[in-house]
């Protein structure tokens, strides 16, 4: 019996994740609020639980969670309404549950009567009493029958090994099996004619016949009579029929067994010959739907005496493992972050030498070395292939940051005196483990900024007609290979007027600017600036959104705010997935090189003359796909001499930030497309305007990875030149003005 | 040549027992945690036999049994589903999907290993 001792561990892990999801799930529902993914998610928590719990015997977990379980179902499929009771019942019985896993876990047992208060609770909301009692006995495989026998047929049928066969003749559902003991062989006669379809069902008669052979000795003669003429013959349709001799000591119902899954449409009849030196010669036939219900009445047994098998097993091993450590194999590992950080870094290498060698092999005479041509590209697919593995190694779901944020929410709520809801989404989008690790801090200081100085107190928010309670909506997803995270609240929103008031007190801005809406939103991002009046113990000392913004660009990210007065705030956050290799298009511009990230690239197309319009304040725009987008002169500026000037002779690249925003990017030439390892700038030398990072191409040549958004950002500062007027720091200009 | 077996079930409990016992009969076990899932996984893989469990979050198991067969390439694919209810009801509704047999949970190692060979061999 293999050894289940040693998927404990993640049961119990598991289960951990579990309880903390049902109990997220469980204190958002209310009443008249239900979320079906919400239901559903607490459902199969409990679910799991339970199942895993059958899995290594814990009964008295299995007969609570099964409890649980049960009202859950009545919840979701919407047969009994939420109310508040039943809500403090569910988190009253998922604290329970917790704790039956606790003792699960250090093998101890609870107290007698422990879980009935709450079972009762439970079973008050469980109404439905008539069909869902009898469905729920069967489904319950908490309480094995009392096995009177214990030497009887469920150690047989658990082992495998027919030691004593049983033959299955009753049909008590889930009862004893009476016993009968064939002393030897017998050899029985099968006749198996599949129902046409057979094949669709994903089963096959070889496997069948494999199937049968592991019980003993088998002669199988297949007949042809039913094959229709060629005209007729429905390929994917089954005419064949079987006839099988079998000599074996199993019993009728093991053979049964096998037929179990086609048993139901198809014919089967199996008949005991007469065996040389045997007594009893009686014949067992065995009609259609006799098979099906005696199956039924196998397996009912079978599941009762796993549990109890597994019962013991399960005590064993707890004895064993109480005496020491059982280090058996697992299926996760730990490794050293040093290790793999190593392994990104050799992967990258490797895109670098792997686009070296197919530079050298691209200027080799067309239609020479055509095997090495092959070999490389498939050396290219290996490499793409090779570091999507290692960097999926890194990826980790931002819900593990997520889940920190109800509790402050909660806490925060309490000491402001105001009334929250946190709502999140896209909790399983995954990201770098480097991101996740420092979303942390901005995360939680936005979200107490939105608490503390977003969201009303419930006075404020009925004076001006909202509900009391207040919404934090976080999510998560991933746009144009981007994670894009947002913090929404439906607070007052960013008091302008105090902003604006506050930059020219601190001498950020000269008064009279006239800034847009936007740039003053975008004002809170500057070092140095705070607008509460007072400071708070919460998301005041000193810390303000600069320090935010400091630790996105850090990841290579970006972040803006959008906000309507009275209505409230949305704090967009967006990074890049990983901060190793990407996907890149190496353009060129006079003597330099440039990459796109491939993600951002819509499109490159060469513009007729007639394509392009110029506005006043010397900015272009090209007519691409029915839509007008702003043309950005790379050249101009970046200030490159020898490039090409006129886009009617060049190429534009029509680009795409995360925001929607395109733009079409005047270049000479879009040289090809090619995996480049990120070489941080910031790490190396210091951060610059539209560029996202360098890299080294495959002839050694180092190229700046262009930023889309800041490449935008650029040109409109400087063909609007009014931004100028911010007094932007050098390092990290104010890039998140919107138009 | 061993056989592929694809595992899915949101419980990584049971994605690791079934995982283990099979990959200790012999089979070759790839694992997803959703029906969704298992779509992506499965495009890029042969498959011998899927196992799923049927609740699940995203994607459940009968439509992802109800996915695989609408696609050409697994009309004959054996699929198993993974499920906690006897009753004649559910089984009736997995086969209607088009699975071709189930296993009961909770399963032991020579039960699951004994209904994988009858369906892949």
């Amino acid at each position: 019996m293999t050894n289940l001792d040693q998927f404990k561990q993640t049961y119990f892990d598991e289960s951990a994740e579990l309880l903390g999801v049902a109990e997220a799930g469980l204190l958002r529902l209310a009443p008249g609020q239900v979320d079906d993914d919400e239901v559903n998610a607490v459902f199969r928590a409990v679910h799991s639980i339970k199942g895993g719990a059958g899995a290594f015997g814990f009964t008295e977990l299995v007969a609570f969670a099964h409890e649980f379980e049960a009202v859950m179902e009545l919840v979701r499929s919407v047969r009994i309404p939420i109310t508040t009771d039943l809500v403090d019942t569910l988190i009253r019985a998922n604290d329970v549950l917790a704790q039956l896993v606790a003792y699960a876990r250090d093998d101890g047992k609870p107290p007698d009567e422990f879980s009935a208060p709450v079972v009762e609770a439970l079973r008050r909301f469980n109404v439905e009493d008539d069909d869902e009692a009898d469905s729920a006995a069967e489904r319950a495989p908490a309480d094995p029958t009392p096995s009177n026998d214990t030497e009887g047929p469920e150690t047989g049928l658990v082992d495998g090994t027919a030691g004593t066969s049983a033959q299955a003749a009753g049909r008590g559902a889930g009862g004893l099996v009476p016993v009968v003991t064939t002393p030897d062989q017998q050899t029985y006669t099968i006749v198996f004619i599949p129902k046409p379809d057979l094949l669709l069902s994903g089963n096959d008669p070889v496997f069948l016949m494999r199937a049968l052979s592991r019980l003993g000795t088998i002669a199988v003669t297949c007949e042809t009579g039913l094959v229709p003429p060629f005209a007729h013959l429905e390929p994917e349709h089954l005419f064949l029929s079987w006839r099988v001799r079998l000599t074996t000591d199993a019993a009728v119902a093991e053979i049964e067994d096998v037929f179990e899954f086609v048993s139901d449409e198809s014919s089967l009849e199996i008949t005991t010959e007469v065996a040389s030196g045997d007594t009893d010669s009686s014949i067992d036939m065995v009609s259609d739907a006799d098979a099906s219900l005696k199956a039924d009445s196998v397996e009912a047994a079978a599941a009762s005496a796993t549990v109890s098998a597994t019962g013991t097993v399960a005590t064993a091993d707890r004895r064993r493992a109480s005496g020491g450590d059982g280090g058996l194999a697992v299926h996760t590992i730990r490794v050293d972050l040093d290790k793999i950080d190593r392994l990104v870094n050799m992967v990258g290498e490797m895109v670098i030498t792997q686009a070296m060698v197919a530079e050298h092999v691209r200027d080799l005479p067309p239609g020479s070395f055509q095997d090495l041509q092959e070999g490389l590209e498939q050396l290219a697919q290996h490499t793409r292939e090779l570091r999507e593995s290692v960097m999926s190694i890194r990826a980790q779901p931002v819900g593990s940051v997520f889940a920190r944020m109800p509790r402050l929410v909660r806490e925060l709520a309490g000491d402001t005196h105001k009334e929250v809801d946190l709502e999140m989404s896209g909790e399983a989008t995954e990201v770098d483990k480097t991101v996740i690790e420092n979303l942390v801090d901005p995360l939680t200081h936005m979200i107490r900024n939105s608490i503390d100085h977003g969201i009303e107190s419930p006075e404020d928010r009925r004076r001006v007609g909202k509900s009391t309670r207040g919404t934090v909506h976080l999510s998560a997803q991933h746009r144009s290979g981007r994670i894009v995270i947002e913090v929404a609240d439906d607070g007052r929103g960013i008091d302008r007027e105090r902003v604006l008031a506050k930059a020219v007190q601190r001498g950020l801005i000269p008064s009279g600017s006239g800034l847009s809406d936007e740039e003053i939103d975008n004002l809170i991002f500057q070092p140095g600036f705070s607008t509460a009046d007072k400071v708070t113990n919460i998301s005041g000392r000193g810390v303000g959104m600069d320090v935010v913004r400091r630790n996105i660009t850090n990841l290579g990210g970006r972040i803006s705010v959008f906000s309507a007065p009275g209505k409230g705030s949305r704090f967009v956050l967006s990074l890049p997935l990983t901060l190793a290799v990407l996907d890149g298009m190496v353009i060129s511009v006079g003597a330099e090189r440039f990459v796109l990230p491939l993600t951002n690239i819509v499109e490159s197309l060469r513009p007729r003359h007639n394509d392009l319009h110029s506005l006043v304040n010397r900015c272009d725009v090209m007519m691409a796909r029915g839509r007008y987008v702003r043309l950005v002169y790379l050249h101009q500026l970046f200030g490159i001499p020898g490039a090409v000037l006129d886009p009617t002779e060049a190429l534009v690249v029509l680009v795409e930030a995360e925001n929607g925003e395109r733009t079409g990017l005047v270049v000479d030439e879009v040289l090809g497309q090619q995996q480049v390892v990120i070489k941080s700038l910031e790490a190396n030398f210091r951060r610059l305007d539209g560029v996202a990072a360098a890299t080294i191409l495959g002839d050694g040549r180092v190229a700046l990875i262009l930023d889309v958004a800041g490449v935008q950002d650029m040109n409109r500062r400087s063909s609007s030149g009014r931004a100028r007027l911010l007094a932007a720091p050098p390092v990290s200009p104010i890039q998140t003005v919107e138009v | 040549m061993k056989k592929t077996v694809l595992t899915v079930d949101d419980s990584r409990t049971i994605r690791e027992m079934v995982g283990f016992t099979l990959k200790s009969a012999g089979y070759d076990v790839i694992e997803a945690h959703d029906g969704q899932h298992a779509l992506t996984v499965i495009s890029g893989t042969k498959v011998d036999l899927v196992i799923a469990d049927v609740n699940m979050p995203n994607m459940d198991g009968l439509t992802l049994i109800r996915r695989l067969r609408a696609n050409p390439s697994y009309r004959t694919l054996p699929i198993l589903m993974l499920t906690t209810e006897a009753d004649e009801k559910k089984k009736a509704e997995g086969r209607s999907a088009g699975a071709t047999g189930w296993i009961v949970k909770p399963f032991n190692p020579q039960k699951l290993i004994s209904v994988v060979q009858k369906v892949c061999g």
